[in-house]
């Protein structure tokens, strides 16, 4: 539909003349600084900061070392690969608890196909990743015909594509864990160790992270996801596509999901069925830190990318600190409640923000 | 103004299941007129306002808009007719920023091809100015999140909103059960200055008085029924109000309620 403006603008002209005209300039003044403090991501911030020097300064030189830094920043971009679409899908309103069971898939996909079967790496890598938008796409079918929540949707598919791999790589190979010998472009392409310790996927993370903060923050179709996920019927009744977008979401966290596969399974020369299931958790742990409102509506890319860091250093930094590892957990306990309640506090703050002007009507 | 008018319902009905929701209603609204739609609760005005908004398709009777017939497969083909409803809590996302809410499903766009731009300045500076243009002069910024306005002004977001992609007919249902008074009557200012615009608006109330206030022609469902049918002036407040609770029975509930005061 055309908007019709030259309709409404003589209006405009003249009720706003004498009330509005300054008011807007005042505001303008804001320090960056300020302005953070409305957006999603900055109680994640605030958080990844806080960790870094945490374990800056009790996990010492080591934790701050090229292997050190290599450590969390692996753990990061294979958690991240997956952590954007599922934060996507939770800004939509959505989740996905599949995703473990789509990497254990893939990964299971590409090493029988290509290392069982002996197939080329591109046959395998083309089918792992099609696996992975083929259940994305029975994921957002599902949940869009049938209104089940997505939570029980997804379940059902975690365990029938678990126990679908599991089953079909038994018959196929008569064992759960399949390797494989990639040829050097693959390896260059997914699975390389750069400098000896810096994972490829750290760049496939980064490339994602742009390319999605992007498609999010300046793009209709990002508006339509907060839209989605603000108040799916005011979506509907505005004309946005609602069951394609929702679909589309769902492939690509099904994409995302089958890429790690990919990746692990290159990096690692070979696969397992039991790959894969900590992602599920840790992907919900790393956006929710990451300020994306897990009822939906608000969130950011970058983020769920803090998030995604912030969860890494804590899982990887306490080997540094010379303390037993048994409480790792712990603080990543006590992490999620404070990121949660930090971010509840500035999403509170974003909403009561008023320019200073502010008179009623 | 033509004697056709913008809108019109002939004989429409609807039933669930067997079960009749509206029967047979006509109803007519011409362009810069107020309808509005009086019912108690459970009277069909959802159900009618559901019609009109193209979420359920009638199950017999036509609507007619400009004279011709038309039907209505999705909300989408509705409000390519024109036809825009405003919900109770203005249907705008909480969370979002002014400008982002007053634009979802039609956003402006800078760049070409597939690189297409959100041009979140230029929505945020009309959805500023149309609101502007209602009399909220309190919202400056399009960033400002739409949960952070009082309910008044989300009515009047919406209401902008509308009007700006070209709503023809406005649909308002209980623009004003929320707000407070002075809330209310600031809505009720903007139905006003929609209906200036040329706009056709139909408010569903169950507020007799904010309905007298703005409306020119009056409609009373009562169990799916169009029950009443006349022009402002025609009818006084109580006869209304009568007629909505049921007429007699009203009588009889008063009569009932005066005896139970005096035996106490």
């Amino acid at each position: 539909m055309t908007s019709s403006l030259p309709d409404t603008v003589g209006i405009t002209a003249e009720t706003t003349a004498e009330s509005a005209p300054d008011v807007s300039a005042l505001k303008r003044t804001e320090s960056p600084l300020g302005r953070l403090r409305h957006r999603p991501e900055a109680g994640a911030l605030i958080g990844t900061i806080s960790v870094f020097v945490f374990f800056a300064i009790f996990g010492g030189e080591k934790f701050l070392a090229a292997a050190g830094a290599a450590s969390w920043l692996n753990i990061a971009a294979e958690l991240g690969i997956i952590a954007i679409p599922v934060g996507l899908l939770m800004i939509a309103g959505e989740l996905d608890v599949s995703v473990g069971s789509v990497l254990a898939g893939s990964s299971m996909t590409l090493a029988i196909v290509s290392g069982h079967w002996g197939a080329p790496m591109i046959v395998g890598i083309v089918l792992a990743l099609g696996l992975g938008l083929l259940i994305g796409l029975l994921n957002g079918i599902i949940v869009t015909r049938t209104n089940v929540p997505s939570l029980v949707v997804t379940l059902a598919t975690m365990a029938g594509v678990a126990g679908l791999t599991l089953g079909l790589s038994r018959v196929a190979t008569g064992t759960t864990s399949v390797a494989i010998s990639p040829d050097p472009f693959s390896k260059a392409v997914f699975g390389q160790l750069i400098g000896g310790q810096f994972e490829v996927a750290i760049f496939w993370w980064i490339g994602i992270a742009v390319l999605v903060s992007v498609v999010l923050q300046m793009m209709p179709y990002g508006n339509w996801i907060f839209a989605i996920g603000g108040d799916k019927e005011s979506a509907r009744a505005t004309g946005i596509p609602v069951t394609k977008v929702k679909i589309a979401l769902y492939m690509a966290s099904g994409f995302g999901a089958a890429l790690v596969g990919v990746i692990q399974t290159i990096l690692y020369n070979g696969a397992q069925v039991a790959n894969g299931q900590s992602f599920v958790f840790n992907s919900i742990i790393a956006v929710v830190i990451g300020g994306v409102l897990l009822t939906g509506g608000y969130g950011s890319v970058i983020g769920i990318a803090l998030g995604t860091l912030t969860f890494a250093i804590v899982n990887q930094g306490i080997y540094y600190t010379g303390w037993n590892s048994d409480w790792a957990s712990l603080i990543l306990g006590v992490l999620i409640l404070t990121a949660v309640l930090m971010n509840n506090t500035f999403r509170r703050l974003a909403l009561s923000y008023k320019p200073r002007s502010a008179k009623k009507v | 103004m033509t004697t056709t008018p913008l809108l019109r319902l002939a004989d429409v009905s609807k039933s669930f299941l067997g079960t009749n929701a509206l029967q047979d209603i006509s109803l007519e609204v011409e362009a810069g007129k107020v309808l509005c739609l009086l019912g108690d609760n459970g009277a069909g005005k959802s159900t009618l306002i559901k019609i009109l908004s193209g979420f359920h398709k009638p199950t017999s009777g036509t609507i007619e808009i400009n004279g011709e017939r038309v039907e209505f497969d999705s909300p989408r083909d509705a409000s390519a007719q024109g036809i825009a409803t405003v919900h109770q809590f203005g249907g705008t996302f909480p969370l979002m920023g002014v400008g982002r809410c007053f634009f979802v499903g039609a956003e402006p766009t800078k760049g070409f091809g597939p690189f297409k731009l959100f041009d979140k300045k230029l929505a945020g500076e009309i959805a500023v100015r149309e609101m502007q243009s209602l009399g909220i002069t309190r919202v400056t910024d399009g960033n400002r999140l739409v949960g952070a306005l009082s309910g008044g002004e989300r009515q009047a977001l919406a209401i902008a909103r509308a009007v700006y992609f070209g709503a023809n007919v406005l649909i308002l249902d209980e623009p004003t059960a929320a707000l407070g008074v002075k809330e209310a009557a600031h809505v009720l200012r903007i139905i006003m200055q929609a209906r200036a615009k040329g706009v056709a608006v139909i408010l569903v109330t169950h507020n007799v008085r904010h309905a007298m206030m703005v409306g020119d022609h009056f409609a009373v469902l009562i169990r799916g029924q169009k029950a009443d049918d006349f022009r402002k002036g025609e009818r006084t407040r109580e006869e209304i109000t009568d007629l909505m609770a049921g007429g007699e029975a009203m009588a009889d509930l008063e009569a009932e309620l005066a005896q139970l005061q005096a035996d106490a």
